[in-house]
């Protein structure tokens, strides 16, 4: 199977890809493999059971990315796929994740991703998924990721997860295990509109001492969407954690912001800070003083925020 | 040339009628460099916030070379070369020094734009990629405000109270760049809302605001005395005026 020039759009939009990268890379689309290729340190073959991916990352490999998204563009596709990745000791690696639907008929598009992702001792990783929605049709997109990640002895992961555009539904369900040293850091950002739903619930178990997690969240809900924000931080040894979730509200949009700090030794250090709120006028007023629109400050204000 | 004929304005507070500013009458050309002061209160940021098209007067108009801009909007009066450094500068989450410039002056190049902020004491490598956030200082989002004035060149440039907390070397340095920039410059109105004693002095003008009113306006030399008794004054007034209410 070929992908056409509306199948890179998406591509794009969701990996930055406007072409097929060098290296190890899995295309899926419509619930199948439609690239797949290996490089000599990252081995992506698929799970003899359930037929998901499973990506191995020898260890010791540097500076190497591995691309792997799913692109939906058949009406009314469900899709629901299990992949395994594994980052061996002391690789230093980015996975570049992601999920874009398009979607123009009436039926609705789901895909459904379960990540588990094993950072081994000394490993660092960077893991970047962004989801994107494209097509006019009433048929909802439909995202729900869930991410299981367990973080070993010194290894250090950061997780960014973009959702800007086109989304209708989206449930996204975070744990992570952090061992001795370990350290975490869960970058969201996340924009809805019209009348989107979008719920991200994480909860993240510190249980090496000395281990470090943060979660940065920003978002802005404008017309009458619904954002939901749970973000739980456990503290089981002597550990720092820190959650912060800021949220623009505009228009008729809901937003539940609710961090949690559990900490089971008195050696865990845990702080978290929550604000919601519409945009500063005075902000506004600045940069119309500067020249800009109302509705270019907005915007400028609006990128700026979830950049 | 900006011309406030009778400016009033209101707003409400705690849904009481309070009046700022009281039928104010200014005429600014260009060319010079204006100095306005007076106490704390009365009516000097306001009048600022009016001109820019912040704050509505309840009457009155405002004229622009010529043209009435009292129903322009903000962004209109921007276009038209009306900038204003605010008494408080407002922080972004998300924005650049950088991004902030260039939204100030559209086609600025890289040399102009390190060039702004060396102006106003700032390191460009240190702070072209600095967030507009709460980690700023109180003085270094002070001028990157100046910066922001600065570089857009404006026909008319207002300042408020650019020296406050802003340290003693760069507040020097600040005044040569403002002066360096308006004195000769008879195309440009600058206008430094200051209660700094270095700044009024080299002022063509003094305009000093009250209550609400236009209370004083001249020279440098003729409004000085005035500003210096004031203070002294009220400074005797406070200290005997306490007495005598107690004898009373
Ligand atoms: N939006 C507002 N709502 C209520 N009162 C206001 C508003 N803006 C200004 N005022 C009041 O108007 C008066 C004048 O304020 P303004 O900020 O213009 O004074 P100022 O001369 O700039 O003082 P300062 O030297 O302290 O900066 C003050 O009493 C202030 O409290
Ligand atoms: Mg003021």
């Amino acid at each position: 199977m070929k992908l056409n020039n509306l199948d890179f759009d998406v591509l794009n939009a969701v990996a930055n890809l406007k072409n097929i990268p060098s290296g190890a890379v899995n295309i899926r689309k419509d619930g199948e493999a439609v690239v797949r290729s290996s490089s000599s340190n990252i081995k992506i073959s698929s799970h003899p059971e359930h037929g998901g991916l499973v990506v191995e990352i020898k260890p010791g490999t540097k500076n190497e990315t591995v691309h792997v998204p799913v692109i939906l563009t058949k009406p009314g596709m469900r899709d629901k796929v299990y992949n395994t990745f594994i980052v061996g000791e002391d690789a230093e690696v980015t996975i570049i994740a992601g999920c874009g639907i398009h979607n123009t008929s009436h039926s609705d598009s789901r895909h459904d991703g379960i990540h588990e992702i094993i950072v081994k001792k000394g490993a660092r990783l960077k893991y970047a998924e962004k989801h994107y929605g494209q097509g006019e049709g009433k048929g909802k997109r439909i995202l729900n990721p869930s991410t299981i990640i367990r973080i070993e002895e010194g290894a250090s992961a950061e997780l960014e997860m973009v959702q800007i555009k086109g989304v209708d539904d989206t449930f996204r369900s975070t744990v992570a295990y952090i061992g001795e040293k370990g350290s975490l850091k869960i970058i969201e950002r996340l924009l809805t509109h019209g009348k989107q739903r979008a719920e991200s619930d994480i909860n993240i178990y510190i249980e090496g001492k000395d281990g470090n997690a943060q979660i940065l969240s920003r978002s802005v809900a404008k017309d009458s969407s619904e954002q939901v924000f749970k973000a739980s931080l456990t503290g089981k040894t002597s550990c720092f954690g820190h959650v912060e979730c800021d949220a623009i509200i505009m228009d008729n949009a809901k937003i539940k912001s609710i961090p949690a700090l559990i900490a089971e030794d008195s050696d865990a250090v845990m702080t978290h800070e929550a604000a919601i709120g519409k945009i500063a006028g005075e902000q506004l007023i600045k940069l119309m003083s500067l020249g800009l629109t109302e509705e270019e400050a907005v915007e400028t204000i609006l990128n700026g925020f979830l950049r | 040339m900006l011309e406030i004929k009778n400016i009033t304005m209101a707003v409400d507070d705690h849904g009481e009628n309070k009046e700022i500013l009281k039928g104010i009458n200014i005429k600014f050309e260009p060319g010079k460099l204006y100095g306005i002061t007076g106490p704390n209160g009365g009516g000097k940021t306001s009048l600022a916030k009016v001109i820019m098209g912040i704050y509505k007067p309840t009457e009155g108009h405002i004229y622009f070379d010529g043209e009435d801009i009292t129903d322009l909007s903000i962004t209109e009066r921007a276009r038209r070369g009306i900038a204003y450094a605010f008494q408080q500068p407002p922080r972004f989450k998300g924005l650049t020094v950088q991004d902030l410039l260039k939204i100030a002056k559209p086609d600025i190049d890289n040399n102009l734009l390190r060039k702004t902020l060396r102006d106003v004491g700032l390191c460009p490598e240190d702070y072209l990629e600095r967030d507009l956030d709460a980690s700023l200082s109180g003085g270094e989002i002070k001028r990157i405000e100046i910066a922001q004035v600065l570089v857009r060149n404006a026909k008319l440039s207002i300042f408020d109270e650019p020296e406050a907390g802003v340290d003693l070397w760069t507040i020097q340095k600040l005044i040569h760049i403002i002066m360096s920039n308006y004195k000769n410059n008879d195309k440009a109105i600058a206008i430094i809302i200051t209660h700094n004693e270095n700044v009024l002095p080299v002022c063509d003008e003094i305009i000093l605001i009250k209550d609400g009113v236009v209370a004083a306006e001249g020279r440098p030399d003729e409004i000085w005395p005035l500003i210096c008794d004031d203070i002294e004054c009220k400074k005797r007034q406070e200290c005997r005026g306490e007495m005598i209410y107690e004898i009373k």
